[in-house]
């Protein structure tokens, strides 16, 4: 039993961490470019990562098992980038999608905090237009660490989408939420209850980093 | 002292279409200690901006010795690197005392010039803080700090914008003191920004007065204070000099 426990909490890990990893490595530059550039259009793609950010984790589940299913067109093509549906790499993508626009939204906030006189000045420094930029992710890195919890929060803890596109099944996708789902179905509410505490401890922890990080960039 | 370090023409800055800075002709010298004054809102920074390469002139050009700059013309960075300002705010950043001064020579790939960092801090008396988050210093602790940072790149042209505003007379003369010592034995060209009369006098070879984005007189700073041409300079000088 525990070892069963302990492989679902190493695959919810695995699954969220190469999500996460995915989506901060796009969505920090994508939050830096739209907090600092200004052209035309920008209004529209942050209302729509706004969107996102509210956006239903389950209906993102759905879009991605459209894409990935045998109905779609697109799947005849064999595009060696899209998982098969039902495994992990099918999770991951759809976790990704869900922690994008968090990261990128949180961090357009955190970099659009800083004071623009930075910028002019790390520039009259002798920046090139990549050092700037990096000198004001730096500046801003508090924020952007909490850009990436938050986005951890967004996919450790959502189960309708890893339901969809991973399907739950035993010792290939199932993940703590998938888990305790079906657990709590079956009256196994022990088990369920053990994945639960383990779930609100993982989700605990990335809160409280959160909240002393935000604390910690207030002060400062 | 005969060779411009820089050679403004034709001029034009525009927000908006608002023009906020228009300077026919101006040359300034390689070496010389040249003072802006004028009153809020005459396009100072802007020029400084300007002279800094931060922002593209809307029309005309600055010359930095051979190097054209206008609107549809860039300077690379390496000559653009010759040129720093230290701000009236200091904008550092939030790191230790050290990790800001040694920010533009890391910039430029000179990681290991520990030497040259300790030294800049010492020119203004803080290398005790060298550890200290600079988030913590104090007013004129910070000041000194961003006049160092900018020091330890060896400028050809230091543009300082209102250094010392707010500053105690301590600090002040720390930085006037620093700031001539770069112009007399590092030939280093000036160009401050400074509401204080007594402080173009104290260390400007020349004096320009800016009103409304135009240059009304430039002069050496005798002639500026003593035998102003233009009577809105002697008004200028009048006026501030209770300041
Ligand atoms: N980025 C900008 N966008 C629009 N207007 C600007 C911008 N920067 C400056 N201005 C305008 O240009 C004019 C000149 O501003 P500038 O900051 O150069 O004045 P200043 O002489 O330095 O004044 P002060 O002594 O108060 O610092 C002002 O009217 C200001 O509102
Ligand atoms: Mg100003």
């Amino acid at each position: 039993m525990s070892n069963e426990l302990l492989e679902i909490v190493l695959l919810s890990l695995r699954v969220s961490g190469v999500a996460l990893l995915i989506s901060s490595l796009t969505g920090i530059p994508v939050g830096a470019f739209l907090g600092l550039r200004r052209f035309t259009g920008r209004r529209l793609l942050v209302a729509l990562m706004y969107t996102g950010m509210g956006f239903p984790p389950v209906v993102i589940g759905l879009f991605v098992y459209l894409l990935l299913s045998n109905s779609n067109p697109l799947s005849r093509l064999d595009l060696p980038f899209l998982p098969a549906l039902f495994t992990p790499e099918a999770m991951i993508l759809a976790q990704s999608i869900i922690a994008f626009p968090l990261v990128a939204g949180f961090s357009m906030a955190a970099v659009m905090a800083v004071d623009p006189q930075v910028r002019l000045q790390v520039r009259s420094l002798g920046a090139t237009e990549r050092q700037t930029v990096l000198a004001i992710l730096s500046e801003a890195r508090l924020g952007v660490l909490v850009s990436v919890i938050a986005g951890f929060g967004g996919i450790i803890s959502e189960v309708g989408a890893v339901m969809l596109v991973g399907g739950n099944i035993a010792g290939r996708t199932r993940v703590l939420t998938t888990a305790i789902v079906l657990e709590t179905r079956k009256g196994n509410f022990e088990m369920a209850l053990a994945l639960g505490f383990v779930l609100l401890g993982l989700a605990f922890i990335a809160n409280l980093v959160m909240l002393r990080l935000q604390g910690r960039s207030i002060e400062e | 002292m005969n060779t411009p370090v820089y050679r403004i023409r034709q001029l034009l800055k525009a927000y908006n279409g608002r023009r906020v800075l228009q300077i026919e002709h101006l040359d300034i010298q390689r070496g010389e200690a040249f003072a802006i004054v004028g009153p809020s809102g005459a396009g100072k920074s802007t020029l400084l901006r300007l002279l800094n390469f931060l922002e593209l002139p809307t029309a005309g050009k600055i010359y930095f010795e051979a190097t054209e700059f206008s609107a549809t013309q860039e300077v690379p960075v390496e000559i653009r690197r010759r040129v720093t300002t230290v701000f009236q705010r200091p904008m550092l950043l939030n790191r230790s005392v050290w990790a800001n001064v040694h920010y533009g020579l890391g910039l430029r790939g000179q990681h290991n010039a520990t030497e040259r960092t300790l030294a800049a801090l010492e020119k203004v008396g803080l290398d005790s803080l060298k550890h200290q988050p600079a988030r913590t210093l104090s007013g004129g602790e910070a000041q000194r700090v961003a006049l160092a940072r900018a020091m330890v790149l060896e400028p050809d042209v230091l543009l300082l914008d209102e250094p010392t505003a707010n500053l105690d007379p301590y600090n002040i003369s720390l930085i006037e003191k620093t700031v001539q010592g770069l112009n007399h034995e590092h030939n280093t060209s000036l160009v401050f920004v400074t509401h204080n009369i007594f402080q173009a006098r104290r260390l400007a070879q020349r004096v320009a007065l800016l009103l409304d984005g135009q240059i009304i007189e430039v002069a050496s700073v005798e002639d500026f204070f003593e035998n102003p041409r233009d009577p809105r300079t002697a008004a200028f000088v009048n006026g501030e000099t209770v300041y």
